[in-house]
């Protein structure tokens, strides 16, 4: 692999930094020079969308921190407060409120990327299991920032997803008690909400850091699910693929625009621009939209603990997925009998997604237990069994074989080969 | 002082050394987190917040359920009505989920007055009183019903509404704590 720093900075004051502190060439290997496959699709773009997302989260919200205080009595109004008196503080809070969802529209797209093409494969599982890391935290992350306008939904919300715990033999209460630091969802919870809201996005920086330092090990999975080989294979990160990330970055910001301007309350709930009341529940209590699909797991098993455990376990299934996939074919493109139970599986989370918003009673109920059934047989028994009796389709021979057909099309590659030298300064 | 260092004896009391500091340390971290645990526990100000309350029941209607807060913890007071006490009271109490008859519920000669914790004991959730299928509470966030003893008779809560510690001070005034 290229990438070792060959890198000289032009300017005197550039050589005598980079000799202190090689920054600039960690930087221009990972990000200039690095080899990536040449034929990803855009649904590799979404690393870069996720990344930009984080970033921008950060941005408005510890602006909209400088304006919020965190405190049963006057948290609810401070959040008003910036909406109507802080200049552009409701473009600041509806830029960050929407931008949560955004998030996870982008990591669940992600996801389902990684699931498709086999990037949980070897040799990139602690890649995979540090992505779980992240979002893990990133949930953590939302769930306690939804509690913060502390209206209605906000206290319900923590009340519900705190009392998860409970459910736990012997030590349940206890901990609960720890988490609310006192006897319900109060003043201490509040508080301490805010300090772990405002943490949770730096530890889910520098997870980010060790995802993007485990991903140019091997470099990046392709549609193909093959290794690159040869020079062939690859194109320099710049300008091939900042300028492709930054082209979704804007297309994903002009959908994001979309919500956060025209719609911004279309994913949020009425109730919570109704303060905080510990002695009624609103009718219809449910989680934000990505979460929806784990509430419908936990409402689909009738016994308490059961229940907290199967939406642990949904999640935590993920960590285990890259030793129960049994096929060496990475990319879904090449498996056609994968390719149904995988787009099953889609659709069988968004109708579970669909299930956790309804109330849960007759049929609804009976629809979210096969769905979980199915959720877990996807894990549990498709993938270990399929790369055992599946017939796969022949893979070929490389990456630039893939792009450019079999007879090689050698003029087309020498043109693009040799046009890429010049593209880096 | 390198030369002793390849000495059997010299070897073990290193080892001692090391696997002694290593010890050491191991509990001084213990005992560096535990501060930091521990300041998650209710504070003493949210304890002393706990102190017991009175509560007059003279204005409360017979059929009426009163809400109040002891120790941030909502608290139902129902006044029921003879044909709740006879509902309740009748139960087959071996086909409960958690069997308890409605007399350990309530203090003697007081059936009428029965006073329970007002979360769901599923997920935390106020249950709407005078409703479900048994006409004692029924649960807005998954669908729990309680009966007119605040016991648990469908839905996934485990255990009945517990009854929280309060004792009549006189005859329609009741302490709680
Ligand atoms: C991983 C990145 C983040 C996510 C997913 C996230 C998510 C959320 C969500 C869902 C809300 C509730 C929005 C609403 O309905 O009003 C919220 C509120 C809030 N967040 Fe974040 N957040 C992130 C990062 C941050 C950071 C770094 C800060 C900096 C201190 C911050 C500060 C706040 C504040 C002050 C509020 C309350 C104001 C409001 O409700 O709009 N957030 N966050
Ligand atoms: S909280 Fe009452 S049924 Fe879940």
């Amino acid at each position: 692999m290229s990438g070792h720093s060959t890198y000289v900075p032009k300017s005197a004051i550039g050589r005598w930094f980079e000799s202190r502190l090689p920054i600039m060439g960690l930087i221009h290997s990972s990000f200039v020079v690095f080899p990536n496959p040449r034929n990803l699709n855009y649904y590799w773009t979404f690393g870069g969308i996720l990344a930009f997302m984080l970033v921008s989260q950060i941005l408005t919200g510890v602006v909209l921190a400088m304006h919020y205080v965190a405190n049963v009595d006057l948290a609810f109004n401070s959040v008003e407060h910036i909406m109507r008196d802080v200049n552009y503080g409701w473009m600041l809070r509806y830029l960050h409120a929407n931008g949560a969802s955004m998030f996870f529209v982008a990591v669940y797209v992600h996801i389902a990327r990684g699931l498709y093409y086999g990037s949980y494969k070897e040799p990139r599982e602690v890649l995979w299991i540090l992505g779980v890391i992240i979002f893990l935290l990133m949930m953590a992350t939302a769930f306690m920032g939804y509690v913060l306008p502390w209206g209605q939904m906000s206290f319900w919300g923590a009340t519900v997803i705190t009392n998860l715990f409970s459910a736990l033999p012997v030590v349940g209460e206890t901990i609960v008690t720890y988490l609310w630091g006192g006897f319900s969802v109060g003043n201490p919870t509040l508080n301490r909400f805010f300090s772990l809201h405002y943490l949770l996005p730096f530890m889910i920086a520098g997870v980010v850091v060790l995802h993007v330092w485990a991903l140019h090990v091997p470099g990046s999975n392709n549609p193909a699910g093959i290794d690159k080989k040869t020079d062939k294979d690859t194109l320099p990160f710049h300008p091939y693929f900042t300028v492709k990330d930054a082209f979704a970055v804007v297309c994903f910001l002009i959908f994001f625009c979309w919500f956060a301007f025209y719609i911004p309350n279309y994913l949020g709930h009425a109730d919570n621009y109704i303060e905080a009341n510990a002695a009624v529940t609103p009718a219809h209590i449910v989680p934000e939209w990505y979460f929806l699909p784990f509430y419908a797991i936990l409402r689909a098993v009738p016994d308490k603990l059961l229940g907290v455990l199967a939406m642990f376990g949904s999640i935590a299934i993920l960590v285990f997925l890259p030793w129960l996939d049994s096929s060496k074919v990475r990319s879904g493109s090449y498996r056609p009998a994968f390719q149904v139970f995988f787009w099953v599986f889609v659709a069988n989370a968004i109708v579970l997604g669909w299930l956790g918003g309804k109330p849960p009673e007759g049929l609804y109920v009976h629809a979210s237990r096969l769905c979980t059934l199915y959720y877990f047989a996807y894990f549990i028994v498709v993938l270990p069994l399929l790369g055992k009796f599946e017939r796969t389709r022949p893979l070929p021979a490389s990456i630039a074989e893939a792009v450019l057909g079999t007879s090689g099309s050698a003029s087309a590659m020498a043109g693009s080969v040799a046009a890429s030298p010049n593209t880096k300064g | 002082m390198t030369d002793v260092a390849t000495t059997a004896t010299e070897h073990t009391r290193r080892d001692f050394l090391f696997i002694a500091t290593g010890a050491a340390g191991a509990v001084a971290a213990a005992s560096a987190i535990w501060p930091f645990v521990s300041q998650m526990a209710p504070d003493a100000d949210t304890i002393a917040a706990g102190a017991p309350v009175d509560f007059d029941l003279t204005p409360v209607a017979e059929g009426q359920i009163v809400k109040l807060f002891w120790r941030g913890k909502l608290i139902f007071v129902r006044h029921r009505t003879k044909t709740e006490i006879k509902s309740a009271v009748e139960t087959d109490v071996a086909s409960l989920r958690d069997p308890e008859p409605d007399s350990v519920r309530v203090k003697a000669g007081k059936a009428q007055w029965l006073i329970v914790y007002g979360n769901c004991t599923h997920l935390g959730c106020v249950p709407l009183g005078n409703d479900g299928a048994f006409n004692g509470w029924l649960c807005p966030c998954h669908g729990s019903i309680f009966d007119t003893s605040g016991r648990i008779r469908q839905g996934p809560a485990p255990t009945n509404l517990p009854v929280p510690p309060y004792e009549f001070v006189s005859d329609q005034k009741i302490r709680i704590g």
